[in-house]
């Protein structure tokens, strides 16, 4: 129990992301609600207009955003209950990081040498296997896709300077 | 009965070595296009479309509409090891699927859901041979009212009995149709919500932020835990075919219900997807589990696969014989059937019975050829639940990728993919149901446009909806779900023996 309390560190409570994603949701709506006002969102002679329904939906959205809103700052005091701990929270970040970067490599190199990159070094230092199985792993997943998209059904994915050097 | 003689015609022209080998060549390659997010079977036939030129029509239409049977079966197979849907219409499988997988009975629920499939789509066959005619005269009798009573009513009897905090069911919703809204006004031709973006143009489209919510929320989740967590340990049962069909003619009033709702919302254009989401919530509604729907039950899986597969197929029926596709994919095989010269419509019937009839008896052989190939690689299926976690998370995420960008070829697709992928963590922490919301985001669009242009037509009268009896019961129909679980809820209330009033109080 000691070790486990220890190794939480900080932690979020759900209260807490209630009362934000609530506020954020709610100002979504808002957005929604503004937008449409400007759209026109009146029932004219031939039935709604185009900001009608949004109009109507950006205002849900905040009526019901709203109500959680306030339950949850209600209960701010009071629960306890964990939405995250640090520790997992670094968990999730060790793949949400390098995925970001991931697509972020798409973007510029195409979708072959950085899925390759990120699998090899995904297994490599988060899974902990040995360099020669996370490369073949990555390298394997990488030329099947290949395989699949560029030559035999003839879809185009992102591509960058090495798929140029061999032509495609 | 003539029809009889013109199917076992059908079936000698079929019965060829040739055609046979097409089939389960087409099955193979339709599995592997529905496995992969965000192909699409629609996108697999086109892509293939060119491959079948060189064939003569009866054996490229084969081939092609077993392509289709393979990609409904493969669409399967990821939403229930990897919580993502391969195809719109598996989004209704993950539900209960996925649960089934993590507790270690993926052979379960892949052999019911393949089973349920087959099921719908034999009873669609069957309904195809037999009342074609008559089936294509009630497709034709959908307008906009229509439509939208129909959306309505899958609507209505999706939401109703679900648990927790209802205004953030609500809200879930709004975010949906307010996602659903985003981009080109259909009728005005306007912009909407979309703020200067131009990359928002088109809208979001409901399979990115599936594989995003879905897919990558699921990877996000797991995480937590850290990759000690090793795969799922599954059993390689190769018995498992056999005991999961032991358990499933209990649920033989679900299947009819679901093949009903599937063969008739396939006929109308309305889609696999909502047969789907409809089957689902009506089986939910119906079924003595009903509250434990979510947490894998095989027969939540049981429902929404018979009815999209029966849905899928009876698409077909308004294609051939008005020329009118009931789906995207069979939109596809329509331009296949009109670049072959043959003329869809009732005429078609007469002048190419081989054809026609070749096309029919393929349905039977290739759902059959399908059930074969997909039950025997069960077991094996269920075994890359088996690949431990640090090898397999990437694998998804580079696939989801792939899935995300081949939707409209666009960068920006993959970025909100992984945005989505955020939200769906914070939200399935936070009990903010995702379901609702991608129902609202796939069917919203639709739902206002068929509405918008119903009040075109009516000049802003809303009884419209009433205005003759197949949209009125539809409507009607729509509501009473609706209402339904407040009123069943007053109703025990109201019923309940005084002693346990008492002791509540």
């Amino acid at each position: 129990m000691e070790n486990a309390k220890d190794r939480a560190g900080r932690a979020v409570r759900v209260v807490t992301m209630d009362v934000i994603v609530a506020a954020l949701i709610f100002a979504l709506g808002a957005v929604v609600v503004y937008e449409s006002y400007r759209l026109g969102s009146r029932w004219g002679a031939d039935g709604p207009d185009a900001g009608y329904f949004p109009f109507y939906i950006g205002l849900l959205i905040c009526i019901s955003s709203g109500v959680v809103l306030v339950q949850s700052l209600f209960r701010l005091k009071r629960e306890s209950k964990i939405f995250v701990r640090q520790d997992q929270f670094m968990q999730v970040l060790v793949i949400l990081v390098p995925a970001t970067i991931y697509v972020l490599g798409i973007e510029y190199i195409g979708i072959y040498v950085p899925s390759l990159v990120f699998i090899g070094l995904f297994m490599r230092f988060a899974g902990k296997y040995s360099g020669l199985r996370s490369a073949v792993v990555g390298l394997a997943v990488s030329a099947i896709a290949f395989m699949l998209f560029e030559v035999w059904f003839k879809i185009p994915l992102p591509k960058g300077p090495f798929e140029k050097l061999i032509g495609f | 009965m003539e029809e009889l003689n013109a199917l076992f015609h059908g079936f000698s022209v079929v019965l060829t070595p040739h055609n046979l080998l097409l089939m389960f060549v087409g099955i193979t390659l339709g599995v592997i296009i529905g496995v992969l997010p965000g192909l699409g079977g629609a996108n697999g036939v086109a892509i293939l479309l060119p491959l079948t030129f060189t064939m003569s029509p009866t054996s490229a239409i084969i081939m092609l509409s077993c392509i289709y049977w393979g990609a409904l079966f493969g669409g399967a197979i990821t939403s229930i090891l990897f919580n993502i849907p391969g195809e719109p219409w598996s989004v209704a499988t993950t539900f209960d699927g996925y649960p089934m997988a993590q507790q270690g009975r993926a052979g379960e629920a892949l052999t019911g859901a393949f089973t349920s499939s087959f099921v719908g789509a034999l009873v669609a066959v069957l309904l195809f041979t037999f009342l074609a005619p008559l089936i294509a005269n009630f497709a034709l009798q959908f307008g906009p009212p229509e439509f939208f009573s129909v959306y309505l009513l899958t609507f209505c009897s999706f939401i109703g009995t679900g648990k927790g905090n209802p205004f953030k069911i609500l809200a879930a919703m709004m975010l949906g149709f307010a996602m659903a809204a985003v981009g080109i006004d259909i009728i005005t031709g306007g912009l909407r919500l979309t703020f200067g973006f131009t990359e928002l143009l088109s809208g979001f489209h409901f399979l990115v932020a599936v594989i995003g919510l879905f897919g990558i929320g699921e990877i996000l989740l797991s995480m937590e835990e850290g990759l000690s967590f090793s795969g799922h340990t599954a059993k390689i049962n190769p018995k498992i075919v056999l005991e999961t069909w032991a358990k499933l003619p209990r649920y033989w009033a679900t299947s009819l219900r679901s093949c009903i709702i599937g063969c008739w919302m396939g006929i109308i254009p309305g889609g696999a997807t909502p047969a789907s989401f409809m089957s689902y919530g009506v089986a939910r509604k119906a079924s003595r589990n009903g509250d434990k729907f979510g947490t894998g039950q095989l027969e939540g899986v049981v429902a929404p696969e018979t009815a999209a597969h029966a849905a899928g197929t009876s698409a077909l029926l308004p294609m051939i014989t008005l020329g009118i596709p009931g789906s995207p994919t069979a939109a596809v095989l329509l331009g296949g059937l009109l670049i072959w010269g043959l003329q869809p419509g009732p005429l078609l019937f007469v002048e190419q019975k081989d054809f026609v009839w070749g096309l029919i008896a393929s349905m039977y052989l290739g759902n059959i050829a399908g059930l074969i190939v997909v039950l025997t690689m069960v077991p094996f299926f269920a075994a890359i639940l088996r690949v431990p976690f640090p090898i397999i998370a990437p694998i998804i995420v580079v696939i989801c990728a792939i899935g995300a960008y081949t939707v409209k070829n666009n960068m920006f697709d993959v970025w909100m993919m992984v945005a989505f992928g955020a939200i769906g963590y914070v939200f399935k922490k936070l009990d903010y149901p995702l379901a609702p919301m991608v129902l609202a985001l796939v069917l919203g669009d639709a739902a206002e446009s068929s509405f918008r242009q119903a009040m075109l037509i009516s000049q802003g009268d809303l009884t419209v909806f009433w205005s003759n009896w197949l949209v009125g019961s539809l409507t009607t129909l729509a509501l009473a779900l609706l209402v339904w679980p407040l009123f069943a809820a007053l109703l025990a209330r109201l019923t309940a023996p005084s002693g346990t009033r008492g002791a509540s109080t």
